[in-house]
Formats: C-alpha cells, sequence, structure tokens
C-alpha cells in the first residue's frame, strides 16, 4: 500500500498538459504501489484548475490557494509541496522548468532520493519502483531504485501519454506552510511572454524545426508551413542562440524534449545535442542542403535541397493534398 | 563580491553518441572518450569573472572567484583549466565518482559555503552526463538561500542579482538578495547577458562565449592554491539515495531513404507514412 502525489503546474488559471502526463506515471506508480494518487494544485484563484484537476481520476485533490502564491517561485511553494508531499510514497510532476525548478528544491528540503526526467516506471524489481531514466544526451538509458521514505520523480512530458478525464474526484483545501527565510530574500518582478498561438512544442502533434540556415527568414519561412500543418515551431540551439527565434523553443538535451508524430528539421544539422531532444519522433523528414548531415543518419525521409525553395513548395503541395 | 563555482568534468558531450553499454548492462563503457568541462559549468565560470570584473578591464579581479569539483586527482586538471581562466583558488574534493549522487555532493558543497562564505554560487544548470538537473535547487534548499535556475541574463545591483530565467513561454525576472545562488543556462554567455555593477552596459559588449586562458595564465594557475578536502569531512552521512541498478543502450534509428523532391517526400508523408 502506498500513495502517490501529483504537483500540478498551473498555468494562467489553467491546469498545464504537462501535469496530464505527470498523472498516467502517478496512476501506473499508485496501482503497482496497491494505493492511489491525489493531485495537488498551488496559486491564487485556482478554482479552475482544480476542476480540471478533478477531472483526471485522483483519490482526491488538494488545493492550496492563497493570495502568498500568485507568482511561482520555488522557495514560495516548496515549504507546502513539502509539507503535503511527506506523507506520501511518491512526489512526482512534470519535468518542465517548473517541476524542474520546485521539485529538486523539494528533494532537498524532504533529503530524498530523486530520479529526474524519468522515460518509463518499469515492473518492480525486489519490490520497489524501478524506472528508467536518459544519461549520455539520450545515448545510454540508467534503472534506477530511490532510497528514501519519499521519493521524487519528475517525467519527462512525451515519454508518457497524456491522462485522459473521467470522474470527479473531491476537493480539499491544505493550508499553506510557513515560508523561509530564502522566501524574503527573492521578488518575482515580471514574466516577459513570448507566448504564440501555435500548439506547445512538447504537446503537438506535428514539429517544424528550423536552424540557423534560415537566418532573419526563420519564421518568413517556417510560420507557413506550421500553419497548414497546425505544427509547433522548435529551432535548433544554434538558431535561439542567433536569436532568429525565442530561446524557449530551443529542442534539445537541455531544452524541449519532443516526440511528435511528425518531425521535420529544416536546415539542421543535426548536434547529437539536437538529437537527444527530438530523436523519439515517429516520423522525422529533414531538409538540408549538405547531404553529409548528420541529421540523416536518423531520418526516415530526407531531402537535399535548398530550403529557401523546398520549403515554400513543400507548404504549397501540402495545403493541396490537404485541401 | 566573492563567487563559489563548482564544476564538474565529463566525457566530450560532443561525442556522447560513441558511448556504449555492455551487454551485461553493468556500466556505461566511454571507452576512449576525452574528459572535457561540464559546458553549463564553463558558462557559470564565465558569469561569475563577469560579475566580478570591469569590462573593461578583465585583467583584474574585483572579488574572489573559488572554483570546487569532485573527483579523483587527474579531475585537478579541469580545476587548473578554471584557474587559468581566472578562476582565484581551486578546491578538490577527493572522492571516486561512483561514491556520490546530487544529494551527497550538495550537502558537501553546503559545508563547503559554510566555510568560504561566498555572496554568491553559481552553477551550471545540469551536468550533460547523468542530466539529473538537481544539485543548485538542493544546495540552495539546505542553505536556505533564495535561487534562480536556468538564468539567461544577470545583472549585478547593490547587495542583489536581477536574473532573467529561461523558463516555457517567454523569460521570467526574478530578483535575490545575496547570498543567494544561481543556475545558469545557455544564452548567459552571449555579450550583453550579464553585467557586474562597474561595467557599462550601456557601452560594453562581451565576445560571444566563454574566454580562453592566454599561455602565460595557464603557465601562472600551476601555482595557484588548490586545496583537497576529503569528503567524509565535510558529509557525515554519504549514503546514496539514488541506487543505478544497471544501463541499457538507447532504441536503435536507422537512417532511412533520401527523396529526390518536394512530389515525392509529400507522396511518402501521405501514402506512406500516412502522417498528412
Amino acid at each position: 500500500m502506498g500513495n502517490v502525489l501529483v504537483v500540478a503546474e498551473v498555468e494562467g488559471g489553467k491546469l498545464r498538459k504537462t501535469t496530464h502526463s505527470a498523472v498516467t506515471f502517478a496512476k501506473e506508480a499508485a496501482s503497482q504501489l496497491g494505493g492511489s494518487y491525489d493531485i495537488l494544485v498551488l496559486g491564487a484563484g485556482v478554482d479552475g484548475a482544480a476542476a480540471d484537476a478533478a477531472k483526471l481520476g485522483a483519490a482526491k485533490v488538494l488545493v492550496a490557494d492563497d493570495g502568498a502564491l500568485e507568482h511561482y517561485l520555488a522557495e514560495t511553494y516548496a515549504p507546502t509541496v513539502a509539507e503535503v508531499g511527506k506523507g506520501y510514497d511518491v512526489v512526482c510532476g512534470a519535468a518542465s522548468p517548473f517541476g524542474k525548478d520546485l521539485l529538486a528544491r523539494v528533494a532537498g528540503k524532504l533529503d530524498a532520493g530523486f530520479a529526474s526526467d524519468i522515460t518509463a516506471l518499469l515492473p518492480q524489481e525486489g519490490g520497489k519502483l524501478t524506472y528508467k531514466r536518459p544519461i549520455y544526451a539520450g545515448n545510454a538509458f540508467v534503472v534506477c531504485q530511490l532510497e528514501s521514505d519519499t521519493q521524487i520523480v519528475t517525467v519527462r512530458q512525451s515519454a508518457f501519454d497524456a491522462a485522459t478525464e473521467g470522474g470527479e474526484s473531491g476537493i480539499e483545501k491544505v493550508a499553506v506552510a510557513a515560508a523561509s527565510g530564502a522566501n524574503d530574500r527573492v521578488e518575482w518582478v515580471k514574466f516577459n511572454s513570448v507566448k504564440s498561438e501555435r500548439p506547445e512544442l512538447a504537446e503537438a502533434d506535428v514539429v517544424v524545426s528550423g536552424g540557423r540556415a534560415l537566418k532573419e527568414q526563420f519564421y518568413e519561412i517556417l510560420d507557413p508551413l506550421a500553419d497548414v500543418l497546425g505544427a509547433a515551431i522548435g529551432a535548433s540551439r544554434a538558431a535561439c542562440d542567433a536569436g532568429y527565434c525565442a530561446p524557449d523553443l530551443q529542442v534539445g538535451q537541455t531544452g524541449k524534449i519532443v516526440a511528435p508524430g511528425l518531425y521535420i528539421a529544416i536546415g539542421i544539422s543535426g548536434a547529437i545535442q539536437h538529437l537527444a531532444g527530438m530523436k523519439s519522433s515517429k516520423v522525422i523528414v529533414a531538409i538540408n542542403k549538405d547531404e553529409e548531415a548528420p541529421i540523416y543518419q536518423i531520418t526516415d525521409y530526407g531531402l537535399v535541397a535548398d530550403l529557401f525553395k523546398a520549403v515554400p513548395e513543400l507548404t504549397e503541395k501540402i495545403k493541396a493534398v490537404k485541401a | 563580491m566573492k563567487v563559489l563555482v563548482p564544476l564538474k568534468r565529463v566525457t566530450d558531450p560532443d561525442n556522447a553518441n560513441k558511448v556504449k553499454v555492455p551487454a551485461d548492462g553493468s556500466k556505461v563503457d566511454t571507452g576512449s572518450l576525452e574528459w572535457k568541462p561540464n559546458p553549463f559549468d564553463e558558462y557559470a565560470l564565465e558569469t561569475a569573472l563577469r560579475l566580478t570584473e570591469d569590462g573593461k578591464a578583465q585583467k583584474k579581479r574585483l572579488g574572489e572567484v573559488v572554483v570546487a569539483t569532485f573527483g579523483p586527482k587527474d579531475t585537478e586538471t579541469t580545476l587548473r583549466a578554471a584557474l587559468a581562466t581566472g578562476a582565484d583558488r581551486a578546491i578538490r574534493v577527493d572522492v571516486e565518482d561512483e561514491a556520490i549522487d546530487g544529494l551527497v555532493v550538495a550537502k558537501a558543497l553546503a559545508k563547503i559555503v559554510e566555510e568560504e562564505k561566498p555572496d554568491l554560487v553559481l552553477l551550471g544548470k545540469q551536468q550533460v552526463d547523468g542530466d539529473t538537473n538537481q544539485v543548485g535547487q538542493i544546495l540552495a534548499e539546505l542553505l536556505d538561500w533564495p535561487m534562480a535556475t536556468f538564468a539567461g541574463t544577470v545583472q549585478e545591483e547593490d547587495g542583489a542579482l536581477l536574473v532573467g530565467r529561461e523558463v516555457d513561454g517567454g523569460q521570467l525576472d526574478v530578483r535575490v538578495k545575496l547570498p543567494a545562488l544561481i543556475t545558469v543556462d545557455l544564452r548567459v554567455v552571449n555579450p550583453t547577458s550579464v553585467y557586474s555593477k562597474v561595467t557599462d552596459k550601456d557601452k560594453f559588449k562581451y565576445a560571444e562565449g566563454v574566454r580562453f586562458a592566454p599561455l602565460p595564465a595557464i603557465m601562472k594557475a600551476r601555482k595557484k592554491p588548490l586545496d583537497v578536502k576529503k569528503l567524509g569531512d565535510l558529509v557525515s552521512d554519504t549514503a546514496q539515495k539514488v541506487k543505478y541498478i544497471r544501463y541499457e543502450p538507447p532504441p536503435e534509428r536507422k537512417a532511412g531513404e533520401k527523396v529526390p523532391d518536394v512530389d515525392t517526400l509529400v507522396d511518402k508523408l501521405k501514402n506512406e507514412a500516412k502522417v498528412l
């Protein structure tokens, strides 16, 4: 018997889809432990997010709703997560910037073992939860277990399907735990949003990704193709570093990890760090004028061509096929 | 400002696809791959140097940069390289790589912080071999210090740092009062990402990336102080909470075909892969 706590990620008063992947993991873990899972929602004015969470099959949804939690900061949230979480066998969340920031801090608070960015929960070995996670930019995996009363886990969103909705969990209020000294020395200043209307990278069925070769025409070339495919836009590190697109579009080992049904790499040579972020995609296409580009070692379909001509042509022809 | 920069060596990240897992899953065989500094740690060191200088007079250090690593004697190469680049002192915690996990490292670093009393701890956001992304956060919690992870920009203010964090959907600006902890992301080494109070933000731009040590500095670094500490003197509880059971190779992915033109590509995507 053992129970699992999912720490929900909330954005603009709504539950982020990252949470749904963590719930899928929690469901599997709770089932192995013969227990159940709860979802913890933190924030200010989060009734909507709590209602979303209540549709995800949890035994109960716990809500810490307080003005002090209006802006997420690890220092502000960690005490409450640790206080609620210490009664559980596993505390989990998505390996998004939010989850990585918060749950590692919670692991420190609880002196707990921490498995980050896991890609699978394996059958138990020796009666213990057994996790698989990538190392060396996904060029090897390690199977590991944690030795602490409460275990902390973050899950790779692209490796766990989003939990489907069903049922209606009860909602309970929980108290906000007293903040520690660190909280008085950190200030949320402002959020500079670069949010687009496109699907989230980690959730999209199709990702169109561009490299440095696109230069200032990054969006001019990619936007029309992404539009006809309903795709999210991603990028190589080089394109982000050069400022052709926002940093949070970076696909790779230390950026976004994606595994869409279709990934189209445009003008991306395929550095190891980039491949680590997309090689689990189902179908991979590359368009690059260098026929020796390493990306072709993992593509299903490679087109050696001038992207400035090929991509607009591809856009028009896909549009025709879809019409 | 006094800054502590924990560093780690990793196997050459640009050849990480050459690591092999033997059939018994007992280890990751890194073969003849070279050791390199973890790229994010190099960025942390560069950030520390930028914060302790006037960008126009980089030879003069305004403050102190202490680097630390964990590992056997030959990891001192990593420390000497950091000393050559501009750090003032180094600490090596003598331990075998297999004997530590993130929590143990964070506990040992907490003790070093207690002894060294830096104003700032600067780390890379993650090591590109273990890829765990945790030591900075755990250390900040153990110290009860404010933190700013995944920093893309850092601006020094009076007794505080204004940090732009790279997060989903944009950049989050937070202000941390010193002493504080920062983990850095890739863009922190862009030309206008980091400014100390004395560097003129409007007039000065750094060169892209990290600086390199000139030869005389490499010679001089051999004489800079390097202390060796024992893990057991820093941490009483060195039990690892993460147990590595075995290793597995990644799923294989074979190269597909090259298509001659856009028409063929669209045809294959529609009729073969059925993704349109």
